[in-house]
């Protein structure tokens, strides 16, 4: 005769239960984050590894304490702060003050998830509202920040073949060129290299395009990330650099538009579920990057870009909303 | 190719090789009266009944039920009751089983002339585990023009490998079974459809098959046997929502229930036995032809007993099998396996589950085009007449949602409260 019936634990269908788990996910995108973040210390110095232990730092004890005050589990474990402390240092610049980086944490975790209700409820990406916070709160500091403050100062890349660093990105140097004159001030195509392998410019995130490429690569590879995202993004912002009369190999390597389409578009939470959702997403993304870089205000607008359909995503899930089987026509 | 779906590890290696061996004759059977969908029998004998092994033990006057037969020569000891594997308490048949067995003979279900009267007669039907009588599906509506006989060989589900070795080891009953089912019906076309996982049985079939059958083999993916994906995947045909094969032209039958009834038709064979994968963390991996009536937990002694550490043991597959609450159950017709499920890969009973992240994979993977985690959330908020709005009948239950899950939401769960709830409502869709 068999065991009694307490033996044995009975549940419902199905039995079995695939390997991926929330934290797993993130840390995959922390180690496909990994190489870029490191790249970036290498180049930068001890500049960009301050900045990554000051937002990934609040991130966390932000995330500790709401749960603390407002006696919720706690859910440091999903790996969620870490993933959006890591990415908002990576979309900030070196020589952010590092009161303003843990500004921008906090700004990340409190309003722009845990207020929300916590992972999965947040309707824009997290890092990206403390990034916006900060640029629109102190745009003026960070535009004109020293290059030598309470951080370590950049290393000398002029010897890189650089002239000088300046607090204006190539990118934002080509804006004022257009608006100027209609014609750049320098040869864009020779900023191909720089922007692949070893950029100093921009953010900790813009070190170097072929990293966050394979990375994200590693991603959609891996299942984690859906493709039509990057791919959308990445497509549109090219065909609509060329439409503008512009380079467009340049203006999708510059601006951080590789860290965005990878890596920030991409956040389950606030992007759409569903597959033409994705696609319609990830155009609109490219599309309003592009539209702030070539006729709004912003040359740098990849944030903004992200974060408007990140609003919109809920409307595209709505009507990008899949056909149930055996219905011949859509039904609501 | 249906839409959605997964691939989960098929572990089916520890019984694909195995040749289909008799399980023991047990002292004691317990033959359920219920082993259908549709009414339950009434008991047709008494206690100190002499059986024989063929012989009707109960039987109902109802379209959707199908008779029970004893499986042995034998006596009755009891009529009374019995859990099931479902859970549920049944009326059943005890017989104490005489100790020479003559397996091969058997009161054979009288021929009437009347082929659909012969395989109600046997007993037979759905045994991949769905247990609809297969008279009635035999019988399709007048207005129904079915032009296409499926047999499901796919066996999609984790670990089971009964119709892979009856599809290997018998392929000319396999096809005797289809002829007879088209015949029946009066269908133009016959298609045998399995997974690319079992090349050998598919060579088989194609061997024992003429020209007026096709042997398909489909991708390996989960849920490529559910009816209306099959369907889809063969014909590119999609079965109306709320309708039956028939109205898409199509029946489908698994392809040990077509051998069932080729058995019934040529020989009278009533349907006493069934072959059941036993898998998983017992000893002796194996696929066994059991005697209904047997219980589970001989039937695990025979494959050498469980061993390790247990969670779970499944009656049926590990994606839409049933959890057995007690081991002293019996086999019944539907019954395609018994999947003792180690600790580490049995899905947590109560669920330790995180909020939705959004990550889209129920969305995507769900074959029916539904959105488990929309649903699931309806039906936390009692929102049944939302859930019923977005569909939420059309749900097959397949798990996937649930499967896919990396926050490990009870998705499936939480949709069957709904379906159940919108059903109880009358909401329609």
């Amino acid at each position: 005769m068999s065991e009694p019936l307490s033996a044995r634990i009975v549940g419902p269908s199905p039995h079995i239960t695939s390997k991926e788990t929330c934290p797993g996910i993130m840390l995959w995108v922390v180690a496909a984050l990994v190489p870029s973040a490191l790249w970036a210390i290498v180049t930068m110095g001890l500049v960009a590894l301050q900045l990554f232990a000051v937002t990934i730092g609040v991130s966390l004890v932000t995330e500790a304490l709401w749960n603390r005050i407002a006696r919720k589990p706690q859910t440091l474990l999903d790996g969620s702060a870490l993933v959006t402390g890591l990415l908002l240092a990576m979309s900030l610049p070196p020589r952010t003050p590092w009161w303003m980086a843990a500004a921008a944490a906090l700004v990340a975790i409190g309003l722009g998830k845990m207020i929300f209700g916590g992972l999965g409820h947040n309707l824009f990406n997290p890092a990206l509202v403390g990034r916006a916070f900060v640029t629109l709160s102190w745009a003026g500091v960070l535009a004109t920040a020293p290059e030598r403050g309470w951080f370590r100062a950049l290393p000398d890349v002029t010897a890189e073949g650089y002239d000088a660093i300046s607090g204006a990105t190539r990118l934002a140097v080509a804006a004022a060129d257009r608006a100027a004159s209609g014609a750049y001030g320098f040869d864009l195509a020779a900023q191909y290299q720089p922007l692949l392998l070893k950029n100093l410019e921009g953010s900790l995130g813009e070190v170097s395009a072929v990293l966050l490429i394979l990375g994200g690569l590693v991603l959609i590879v891996r299942g984690i990330i859906d493709w039509r995202i990057p791919a959308g993004y990445i497509g549109t912002m090219a065909l609509a650099s060329w439409a503008f009369g512009s380079d467009p190999v340049f203006h999708i390597l510059a601006g951080g538009v590789m860290l965005g389409a990878f890596f920030m578009a991409t956040d389950y939470v606030s992007s759409p579920m569903s597959k033409t959702g994705r696609l319609v997403y990830g155009v609109g993304c490219g599309l309003f990057n592009a539209l702030g870089r070539f006729i709004g205000p912003m040359p740098e607008s990849t944030t903004f870009a992200i974060l408007f359909m990140n609003g919109l995503a809920p409307l595209i899930d709505r009507v990008t909303r899949p056909r149930t089987f055996g219905w011949v026509k859509s039904n609501d | 190719m249906f839409r959605g779906g997964v691939h989960p590890p098929g572990h089916k290696e520890a019984t694909a090789g195995s040749a289909v061996e008799w399980a023991p004759v047990p002292a004691r059977l317990v033959v359920p009266m219920s082993q259908h969908l549709g009414a339950p029998c009434v008991p047709t004998v008494a206690v100190g009944d002499r059986v024989s092994r063929g012989q009707v033990i109960g039987d109902i006057e109802a379209m959707v039920s199908a008779p029970v037969h004893s499986p042995v020569n034998g006596t009755v000891a009891e009529v009374g009751t019995t859990l099931t594997a479902a859970g549920m308490t049944v009326k059943a048949v005890v017989i104490d089983a005489d100790e020479a067995q003559e397996l091969e003979s058997f009161v054979p279900v009288p021929d009437t002339g009347d082929a659909r009267a012969r395989v109600r007669g046997a007993g037979i039907v759905g045994m991949g585990g769905a247990t609809f009588p297969s008279v009635v599906k035999l019988t399709p509506p007048k207005d129904a023009d079915v032009h296409t006989v499926i047999l499901n060989g796919c066996e999609c589900e984790p670990f089971l490998t009964c119709d892979h070795r009856l599809m290997l080891e018998q392929p000319e009953r396999v096809i005797a079974g289809a002829k007879h089912v088209r015949e029946i019906i009066g269908a133009k076309r016959v298609i045998i459809a399995l997974e690319s996982n079992k090349p050998d049985a598919l060579e088989a079939l194609r061997a024992a098959a003429d020209d007026t059958i096709e042997v398909v083999a489909l991708p390996t993916r989960y849920p490529q046997g559910a009816e209306k994906q099959l369907i889809y995947a063969l014909l590119k045909t999609e079965v109306p929502h709320g309708k039956l094969p028939s109205a898409a032209g199509v029946l489908v039958h698994n392809v040990a229930t077509a051998v069932a009834i080729a058995d019934a038709l040529e020989t009278g064979k009533p349907l006493t036995e069934r072959i059941v994968t036993v898998t998983g963390s017992v000893a002796r991996p194996g696929n066994y032809r059991v005697l209904l009536g047997t219980l589970v937990s001989e039937l695990i002694e025979t494959a050498g007993g469980l061993v390790g550490d247990v969670e779970r043991v499944i009656s049926g597959g590990p994606m839409t099998g049933m959890a057995l609450g007690s081991l002293d159950v019996p086999v019944t017709k539907g019954m395609s396996g018994i999947v003792a499920v180690p600790k580490g890969m049995a899905a947590p009973a109560i669920a330790d589950d995180q909020p939705c992240m959004r990550c889209g994979r129920c969305p995507q993977t769900c074959p029916m085009g539904l959105e488990p985690y929309a649903l699931a959330t309806f039906a936390d908020r009692r929102m049944w007449d939302a859930a019923a709005k977005r569909n939420v009948l059309d749900c097959i239950e397949c798990g996937v949602c649930s499967y896919v899950c990396p926050t490990k939401r009870p998705l499936l769960q939480l949709i069957r409260l709904a379906k159940a709830a919108a059903m109880a409502k009358g909401v329609k869709s």
